[in-house]
């Protein structure tokens, strides 16, 4: 009797079994949970007249989108337009990184200036810039700054050639004429081969001691390449300027105001975060580092190179793609000032046609999804490769 | 006494203001050109603004034809000064509002003042029965006159949205920290996938759920208010976040810590309460108010799904066909109200991570 019970009481204190029925209580729960939102959806939508599934895709989607960036007319499908918002999305995250790293790497690196002014602005700018919400400073750069900008005969201009007016602003166009794809081909061309000699010159270095100024000759090899192949055909590449045509601009690349004002917010609030981060990673390589390449005799500039960027890159490069996500994420702020990104295009205008609002959410949810956790693996696998050997 | 043990003091230039203006502006002939440039880059960008904001600005009369000086029209602030911070709140019900500011101020300063005897009490109260009070006062009930929260709006609803976003999620965060760390392989999956998704999309999309989908999930006749949605979806968001700062503390955590508690028998609740938590939330303490920062300058986002929140009722009051091209103004003071209190909140942050730095 005595050990039957005891059997029993070991029984239900055993850890594992503890473990297992914790588990099991809370499966039971999130299945509940989901059965129950599953079946009020479910009830919700036949009520509404709602089919669910993907077939609303296919359908014409009857708006018109301000600006694409492929071929689109209200004729096109509902898919068309996700990919329409899904490619304006990138491009403005594109934009927006490449300005905001600019920005944010000067912006850290004058932080840590030893003159004492520029550091000084460096620091208001950090402390300004990331203290006011997003959403205030497109809003500012939108409306405050963009719209009230002159009209297009007024416009403001840089060498005859930028434009910035109310309309947006007007860049010239590269024209590729006729035999410029040979410029192209050799172009990457020598870029591979650029690589093949940086390899070999490593090889070669660390075999024989000699070094061989492989930066110099590939520079000169693309460049001296680039430029004869365009002398040779005859530069079939040339610029097309915006002109002023009655009350508006005609030629060159029109950006509208929205895509400038929300890349240009995008790219100074992250440059604030991206400051921070430069910074933080230039301090984390320790003094004795500097000490140490100096007194075995490196000079200056190859401390900086071979010392300082590879060690402070391995601390900024995981936060800074954090950053480039953030920025990603934050382009979908893009529809309080109605710039066609993903969000207003498609979980905006798409979601109020059809209703589909399960497939829609989800579906620009994934895509987001999908990019963080892409991201996330890129830089799991970038941590193992950085990582120094006998670290923990 | 020889010459060499006679002390000789630097030279003039190495001295006071001129020796610390030459280490610090004008060492060499770069840095001189970077603080010529610095300075005049401060001389084309500061007196404008300073003119605009203070010197040319307008700030006595009651009409847009009162705003005659060049600079910025503060008239227009003013006029709709309380549309700005209390939305479309009834007037006569204003006092609801601010007897909770009150209410939240003189606690607030009880807490900062050190050495004072029953903060304890005073933290639970603002924890548990101020919470109650809050519902009650603002929504109504008791014999006060319900007010709707459509008419809730400006810096109040901001703050609503803030407060209640940041003390729901820390509980929230801990708990899905605690169970992403988890041993129970269901438990700790079913956590990190809650975190992720929420983590991986942006807010905008969150807030779009939220108000898009939750009428869906909910059964007949049951319909939240739009603000209650739109609460939820900045919880369970920032809740995500927050979960991701915890689980840095908890992880920091020295193994020893963990096997001490377990070896003087603590279960696994009591040795999180007593001995992990309070020493790795510690820990994140910088973390953990960054999160809260963003949280407060997310709440603008609400505006997408047509709540009026602060800067939701600055575009409001601007487009106000009286008071048409005044963004400026609006914006800037949007911008000054939303630094001060990002800039408070980072500032008590570095303090009492100074304060609490209990040498280890």
């Amino acid at each position: 009797m005595e050990t039957d019970k005891s059997r029993i009481g070991s029984f239900l204190f055993n850890r594992s079994v503890q473990g297992v029925f914790y588990q099991l209580i809370t499966l039971g729960l999130v299945a509940l949970g989901i059965y129950y939102i599953v079946t009020n959806t479910a009830r919700n939508m036949l009520e509404r007249g709602l089919a669910s599934g993907f077939h609303f895709l296919g359908v014409e989607s009857q708006f018109d989108i301000g600006m694409t960036l492929i071929e689109y007319s209200p004729t096109s499908t509902y898919f068309d337009s996700f990919i329409v918002g899904l490619l304006n999305t990138l491009l403005v995250a594109g934009i927006g990184i490449l300005f905001a790293t600019i920005i944010g790497f000067t912006v850290g690196i004058m932080r840590l200036s030893s003159n004492w002014l520029i550091a000084k602005i460096a620091e208001a700018y950090v402390e300004i810039l990331r203290n006011i919400p997003l959403l205030l400073q497109i809003f500012f750069w939108y409306f405050a700054v963009l719209r009230a900008l002159p009209k297009p005969k007024q416009s403001l201009e840089l060498y005859d050639s930028f434009f910035l007016n109310n309309r947006g602003l007007f860049i010239p166009d590269t024209v590729f004429g006729e035999g410029s794809s040979i410029i192209f081909y050799l172009l990457w061309l020598t870029i591979i081969i650029s690589i093949g000699i940086f390899i070999w010159a490593k090889r070669r270095q660390n075999r024989t001691g000699e070094r061989f100024p492989a930066f110099y000759v590939s520079t000169a090899l693309i460049l001296g390449t680039f430029f004869i192949s365009l002398a040779v055909t005859g530069f079939p590449v040339s610029f097309e300027y915006p002109e002023l045509k009655g009350f508006n601009f005609k030629g060159g690349v029109k950006l509208i105001p929205e895509l400038v004002a929300l890349t240009f917010a995008l790219a100074m609030y992250t440059a604030s975060f991206i400051a921070e981060v430069v910074r933080g990673g230039i301090m984390a390589v320790s003094k004795g580092q500097t000490e140490a390449a100096k007194s075995v005799g490196l000079k200056q500039n190859l401390i900086l190179r071979l010392i300082i960027i590879p060690q402070a890159l391995r601390v900024i490069v995981p936060p800074l793609t954090n950053q480039y996500l953030n920025l990603t994420k934050n382009s979908s702020l893009a529809a309080a000032i109605a710039y066609p990104d993903l969000v207003l295009v498609f979980a905006g205008t798409a979601l109020m046609q059809t209703g589909q609002a399960i497939e829609i959410i989800g579906m620009v949810m994934g895509v987001y999804l999908f990019l963080s956790l892409f991201t996330s693996l890129i830089m799991n696998l970038f941590n193992r490769f950085m990582k120094v050997d006998g670290e923990r | 006494m020889s010459a060499a043990n006679k002390e000789i003091r630097p030279p003039v230039i190495e001295l006071g203001v001129m020796g610390w203006l030459r280490k610090n502006l004008f060492s060499n002939w770069y840095n001189s050109l970077l603080t010529i440039f610095g300075l005049y880059f401060l001389y084309i960008l500061i007196p404008p603004l300073v003119n605009w904001i203070f010197l040319d600005a307008n700030f006595v009369g009651s009409t847009r034809d009162d705003c005659t000086n060049e600079g910025a029209c503060w008239i227009f602030i003013q006029q709709n000064i309380k549309l700005i911070f209390y939305g479309l709140y009834p007037t006569e019900e204003l006092w609801r509002i601010n007897f909770v500011y009150l209410i939240l101020f003189i606690s607030g300063v009880y807490l900062l003042i050190p050495n004072l005897k029953h903060k304890g009490w005073v933290g639970a109260f603002l924890l548990i029965v101020f919470p109650i009070i809050c519902v009650v006062m603002l929504s109504g009930g008791l014999g006060l006159e319900a007010v709707e929260t459509r008419l809730w709006g400006g810096l109040f609803l901001t703050l609503v949205i803030a407060g209640v976003g940041i003390v729901l999620s820390l509980p929230i965060g801990v708990m899905l920290a605690l169970g992403r760390r988890s041993k129970l392989p269901v438990v700790s999956l079913l956590c990190t996938i809650f975190i992720e998704i929420w983590r991986g999309v942006p807010l905008i999309t969150v807030l779009f759920m939220a108000s898009n989908m939750f009428p869906l999930f909910m059964p007949e006749g049951v319909n939240f208010d739009k603000l209650i949605r739109a609460l939820i979806g900045v919880m369970f968001f920032s809740a995500a976040y927050l979960a991701e700062v915890v689980r840095g503390g908890l992880q920091a955590m020295p193994k020893g810590q963990y096997e001490a508690s377990q070896a003087v028998g603590l279960t696994y609740w009591r040795m999180m309460a007593l001995v992990i938590l309070p020493q790795s939330l510690k820990m994140v303490i910088p973390a953990i108010i960054g999160s809260f920062i963003a949280i407060f300058k997310d709440t603008t986002l609400v505006l997408v799904i047509g709540l009026f929140d602060f800067l939701g009722i600055i575009q409001f009051v601007g487009t106000n066909p009286d008071w048409l091209g005044f963004s400026h103004e609006g914006y800037v003071f949007a911008a000054a109200v939303f630094w001060v209190f990002c800039y408070a909140m980072s500032w008590y942050s570095q303090r009492l991570e100074k304060k609490l730095d209990t040498g280890r």
